[in-house]
């Protein structure tokens, strides 16, 4: 069995998520590879080749790549199937967008988002937002699965792995970038994040989470977001915490004005701690909290960034 | 310009949904079903393109039971303008949804397909990309924008850092996010005109596409439930249990 990992990264670093679905892969079992696929990545394939428990990276490196494209992928990947019993990638806005295209060139039915390796063929996926959990056992040649990253430990570094460039797709593609707006932050990324505080409708202007923010910075958390304050335009899209955005899985995580709908609790359920604060002591967030503070989140906002 | 727009008939998004004690699946009788909250985002976009007149006739597809032919009088009701149902009481995969959607595209010649991102059942997350692929069109995923122009897509993406725009030759597949715009409310005129638009009924074998499926579910499981909590009475006890009892800060 030998299994293809595709790393996710931005040309400059190697993200969390790759070691984590490192580890869905050795699950699996077999011999494990990583694709580093980027422009001036030589970085990141040589972060990655420090991952243990891997056998070799593949490094592909040129212009086509440089955003990880989805026809660019497909091009590059799948005639590099022919040598792998299993593709992985972790379950980002990217793996989501170039995975699915490149199982149906392989006539693959993927498996979406697993979050355990029960067998080599089998596995568990969250459907209906989380409130029902899959096994689902592929009979497809070639398995290719998205990985949760926050269902899985992160693979260690410390390995020494050889790293072979190979070809980069040459293209042209009848897609191209046009540009990006990233959010810039000093704080960790909210995937990662050992807390996470959100914020809800309840918050009633962009500019009061201000007050989340300097609570996130006393503790080191990442912000975050239900869909109503992104739909009321608060903070942006990437903040945003549920079935649909982002799933999170802190040691803490700190809701704010956050009512509880079942589409944001399937983002963030899976904390070890949850705290709710809101005003409504109603609201269903309060049946999955740990510790509920029932209080106006505008008075207990400012003494809970004192008594930090 | 034709646009198809693919739209699934699931389980209603305010729903939560109940396993079965047998471990079969998740119980949908007697519960309320609704439109793909994306597709509903799929067709309102298509709407608005044919409102600007860049688009001139939209066709809805639904795979499913015969009721998926009340989800397509609902996107007849805000505005398209005629439907094909492919009628199947089987389970069908996005692999086989993206074959038989390849198939109907092969019919109708659309230079857009416009689908919801995931469905809110399964969250599989994968048609609109399947399609592409089979198709060999390329792929505007997650849009929160889009804008079409001679003869290309401009798509603005929500992606995990924030947003990202590319450019798609058409023909295309663009896959909807939440913020690409906020669906109407069909009119009752509207839903009374819907009534007289015309749905084409058809079967997967009509298009040649045999509903193999690839993934064999063993089991539906509940998720674990989380124990109940305290309410605590001031942020004092707050910060004590935090620092204390759970020592996560």
């Amino acid at each position: 069995m030998a299994i293809l990992v595709v790393g996710e990264h931005d040309n400059a670093h190697l993200s969390d998520a790759t070691n984590k679905t490192v580890t869905a892969a050795i699950k699996i079992g077999g011999d494990v590879d990583i694709l580093i696929a980027g422009e001036n990545a030589g970085d990141v394939a040589a972060e990655a080749a420090k991952i243990e428990g891997v056998r070799k990276v593949l490094h592909a490196d040129g212009a086509s790549l440089a955003k990880q494209m989805a026809e660019a992928m497909q091009a590059l990947i799948v005639p590099l199937m022919g040598d792998y019993d299993a593709l992985l990638a972790p379950a980002t806005t990217n793996g989501k967008n170039y995975l699915p295209r490149i199982a149906a060139a392989l006539d693959v039915m993927q498996i979406s988002e697993i979050i355990s390796v029960e067998a080599p063929d089998t596995f568990v996926r969250p459907i209906y937002a989380g409130n029902a959990m899959q096994t689902v056992r592929s009979t497809d040649k070639i398995k290719v699965i998205t990985v949760r990253p926050t269902a899985f430990e992160a693979a260690k570094t410390g390995g020494g792995a050889s790293v072979t460039s190979i070809d980069a797709p040459a293209g042209p593609f009848k897609s191209t970038f046009v540009g990006e707006e990233l959010t810039k932050s000093d704080r960790p990324e909210l995937t990662a994040a050992k807390i996470v505080i959100s914020g809800g409708r309840g918050m009633g202007s962009g500019e009061n989470f201000v007050m989340i923010e300097r609570i996130a910075d006393k503790l080191g958390a990442a912000v975050g977001a239900s869909r109503a304050a992104v739909d009321a335009g608060y903070v942006p899209n990437d903040y945003q915490v549920g079935q649909t955005g982002k799933v999170v899985a802190p040691e803490l995580y700190i809701a704010v004005g956050i009512s509880g709908a079942i589409q944001h609790l399937a983002g963030m359920k899976d904390s070890k701690v949850i705290v709710a604060i809101n005003k409504d002591e109603d609201a269903p967030i309060f049946q999955v909290a740990d510790y509920g503070l029932v209080a106006d989140l505008f008075k207990a906002l400012p003494e809970l960034e004192d008594a930090l | 310009m034709k646009v198809l727009v693919p739209v699934k008939r699931v389980i209603d998004y305010n729903v939560k949904a109940r396993v079965k004690p047998d471990g079969s699946g998740v119980d949908l009788a007697n519960v309320k079903m609704s439109m793909n909250p994306f597709g509903e985002i799929a067709v309102e976009e298509a709407v608005r393109l044919k409102e600007k007149g860049v688009v001139n006739e939209i066709v809805v597809v639904s795979i499913g039971p015969s009721q998926a032919q009340e989800t397509i009088r609902t996107a007849l009701a805000m505005g398209a303008d005629r439907g094909i149902l492919i009628q199947t009481e089987e389970t069908v995969e996005p692999l086989s949804v993206a074959k038989l959607l390849k198939a109907v595209v092969n019919e109708e010649n659309p230079e857009i397909a416009i689908l919801g991102k995931q469905a809110i059942d399964d969250d599989a997350n994968q048609t609109g990309q399947m399609l592409a692929a089979l198709l060999d069109w390329p792929q505007g995923t997650f849009a929160s924008k889009l804008d079409i122009a001679d003869g290309k897509a401009e798509v603005m993406r929500e992606v995990d850092g924030g947003l990202q725009t590319i450019s798609v030759e058409l023909p295309a597949v663009i896959t909807t996010d939440l913020r690409l715009n906020e669906p109407r409310y069909a009119s009752l005129p509207n839903i009374m005109k819907a009534k007289r638009k015309p749905i084409d009924i058809k079967t997967p074998d009509d298009y040649g596409v045999s509903l193999d499926v690839r993934l064999e579910q063993t089991n539906v499981a509940e998720p674990p439930k989380r124990e109940a909590g305290i309410i605590v009475e001031s942020v004092a006890e707050l910060v004590e249990k935090l620092k204390n009892q759970a020592g996560v800060i």
